[in-house]
């Protein structure tokens, strides 16, 4: 391998591929067979960017040379950048001795659109084909797929990765209009169409021959950005519900614009990464997916926006004082995931514990809750109750005095920017 | 109260247990390593480890104890944790005399504690299976350094074997002079002794391609940054400065 060729085709096509968010590596169960190399199972974070965000794959594109011209994106045709365009070879080595040194649990491959989608697909696919045929490599293979490329790659590309994904890119197909106009929302779809029936299909064959081959064990996943294009949290989040629900998607990154380009469809260059809001859909989507809360009651009419200063689930119990205060004691598991202050462990954690005795302050805040933000919401085990009559604003008031949340310094000022 | 001295190992513990339970001691404290001091005025007691009683008591444990719940028991003793030996013991009695399988009674302090221990160990555990790095050498032996806290190298072995089944390798704990070694069969633990190794021939043993892919490694982690996102608090979070020395891309 030539060293200098090779790290400028690394530094390019991984510089260019660090805007997709999605990084995870778990969700398959991707066994070590006849003594190969690897399994995918858990999904380990080896390294973190300065950034924060985790490193558990090896995400590149297999080129930035690309056909179209979306405004958001660093490799659109219009961009003078310079190009470059790995060999398959290059990606199976490069895969390979990376996850061998334990630095990756697998690979994230992505590509510009060259020639056409079917051109583009059948090489991404001929990577992953390799990589398991050849080598034997069990570790976590995500494609992300090609709009518009042929149902038969998407069945093959399935057979050999653990994930597929097609980036939705906009929340909504009027955001896409305006920034991608060569692309379409039909184009994106229909490949997750395919894909759900087919695991599905795959899924059933499953369990009646054992054999039968796994069709990306990991499921489909997609990303939205965030901050590009005008549209409300509340319609982020039901576009996201509505693939979850429908499309049946493991799930959807939100991915806080990065200015790269000037372009006057565009926030300018120098406004900055909304990542506060970039958290809270996170909450969100967390509360839609571990905590059992409906879309609705997230986001509304009056409250299209999520609060950047306190997180969703405050913001929820803020609005509905009149659900609470809850008995630790006595209260249904989905209830208890309710409080502001209590996150899934904790609260099974609770529901052990109470069957030895009734629980008091003191037990909870070992347990792990966070009291300064519960004890508004809950009575346990003591005659104490903190809310006393106190009205929704002065408890967020307490709660914020209190803790020192990271984000309120970058709150304001982002709040100033708007 | 009686001092008790063990050896450190998880059979040493489980055999002062018995001990306990024999001599029906009350109040004890535990000491790993042997009695040396004549400033002790306590009643002391140099326990020798017994696989036979300790046996017994691991049965007796099992009895009480899910599989998963033993397992954590012997995690928490791995964070050799001197002042937590207490706690541990602490845990075990209450086991022992609870009519029912208490290893969820997070109300009470001792089962709180251990599942705190057991969370502090698990989490350099897991951060071991993310940090170990590789190093290929000319016998195409894969070879790492670690320095963990704790003492989680005998946790790690499934986890490597499982994952690199078709190279040799060697996970070697330099805090602890002790390494784990797979041969493509086998696991077992060695120990190296580095006197007698000159640091440069270990340097020129790695295979010719080693650089490179280092190299390759540290470009990678480079442009996979986002400036505009920069966050150093989460950064440092998430990779605390003291497991840098092994990473290349920190280096
Ligand atoms: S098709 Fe993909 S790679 Fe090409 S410009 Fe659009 S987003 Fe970028």
């Amino acid at each position: 391998m030539n060293a200098e060729r090779i790290t400028e085709k690394l530094n390019i096509l991984a510089d260019a591929a660090k805007y997709d968010v999605s990084c995870a590596s778990s969700g398959s169960k991707r066994k070590n067979q006849n003594k190969g190399l690897g399994n995918a199972s858990n999904g380990i974070c080896h390294t973190y960017t300065e950034d924060g965000r985790c490193v558990s794959l090896l995400k590149i594109l297999l080129t930035n040379h690309c056909i179209f011209d979306c405004a958001y994106c660093v490799s659109r045709k219009s961009n003078d950048i310079k190009r470059a365009a790995f060999t398959v070879q290059e990606v199976v080595d490069l895969t390979i001795n990376f996850y061998r040194r334990n630095y990756i649990e697998g690979l994230f491959l992505s590509s510009g659109i060259f020639y056409n989608a079917d051109y583009t697909m059948e090489r991404l696919v001929r990577i992953a084909k390799k990589l398991r045929t050849e080598h034997n490599f069990n570790g976590y293979i995500h494609l992300k797929s090609i709009p518009g490329a042929s149902d038969e790659l998407m069945q093959e590309a399935g057979l050999y990765a653990d994930r597929l994904s097609v980036n939705l890119e906009m929340p909504t197909e009027e955001g896409l209009k305006l920034l991608a106009p060569e692309k379409n929302r039909h184009d994106m779809i229909q490949p997750m169409g395919f894909l759900k029936n087919e695991i599905i299909k795959r899924t059933e064959e499953k369990s009646l021959f054992k054999k039968a081959p796994a069709f990306a064990p990991a499921g489909q996943s997609t990303q939205v950005i965030v901050g590009a294009t005008p549209e409300t949290d509340k319609q982020v989040l039901h576009t996201a519900n509505h693939f979850y629900k429908n499309f049946n998607l493991k799930r959807v990154y939100y991915s806080g614009y990065v200015p790269v380009i000037s372009d006057n469809r565009l926030p300018a260059l120098n406004t900055s990464v909304p990542m506060v809001r970039e958290n809270r859909l996170y909450q969100a989507d967390w509360l839609m997916r571990f905590y059992g809360f409906q879309v609705n009651e997230i986001v509304d009419e009056q409250n299209p926006h999520l609060d950047l200063d306190i997180d969703p689930k405050l913001g929820w119990a803020l609005r509905n004082l009149n659900a609470f205060p809850i008995d630790i004691n006595k209260a249904d598991l989905q209830l208890i995931l309710r409080v502001p202050g209590i996150g899934v462990q904790s609260a099974q954690k609770i529901v052990s514990a109470r069957q030895f005795g009734k629980l008091d302050w003191e037990q909870l805040k070992k347990i792990g809750i966070a009291v300064n933000r519960a004890k508004y919401f809950i009575t346990c085990n003591s005659r104490q109750f903190e809310r006393r009559d106190l009205a929704g604003t002065a408890i967020k008031q307490y709660i914020l005095s209190q803790s020192q949340s990271k984000y309120i310094k970058t709150a304001t000022t982002q709040l100033n920017l708007f | 109260m009686t001092t008790l001295i063990y050896d450190g190992t998880f059979e040493g513990l489980l055999t002062v247990v018995f001990e306990i339970y024999e001599r029906r001691l009350q109040q004890v404290k535990l000491q790993k390593g042997v009695w040396l001091s004549m400033a002790l005025f306590e009643d002391v007691l140099q326990i020798t480890t017994d696989n036979g009683r300790a046996g017994r008591v691991l049965n007796g444990l099992r009895s009480r104890l899910s599989a998963e719940g033993l397992q954590r028991l012997y995690a928490a003793h791995l964070a050799e944790v001197e002042s937590e030996d207490g706690m541990i013991l602490g845990y075990i009695r209450y086991v022992f005399d609870a009519p029912f399988n208490v290893e969820e009674d997070y109300g009470n302090k001792y089962v709180l504690r251990l599942s705190e221990i057991v969370r502090t160990v698990r989490r350099e555990k897991h951060r071991m299976e993310a940090f170990v790095r590789f190093k290929e050498l000319q016998d195409k032996t894969f070879y790492a350094t670690i320095e963990p806290d704790f003492n989680v190298l005998p946790l790690l072995g499934k986890h490597f074997k499982d994952r690199y089944a078709d190279q040799k390798w060697i996970i070697y704990d330099i805090k602890r002079n002790y390494g784990l070694h797979y041969d493509l069969h086998d696991l077992q633990f060695i120990t190296l002794d580095f006197s007698t190794t000159n640091p440069t021939n270990v340097i020129s043993a790695y295979q010719e391609n080693e650089s490179l892919y280092q190299d390759l490694w540290k470009n990678y982690f480079k442009s996979a940054n986002i400036p505009a996102r920069k966050n150093t608090k989460l950064h440092m979070r998430h990779i605390p400065k003291r497991y840098w020395r092994h990473l290349p891309e920190k280096l």
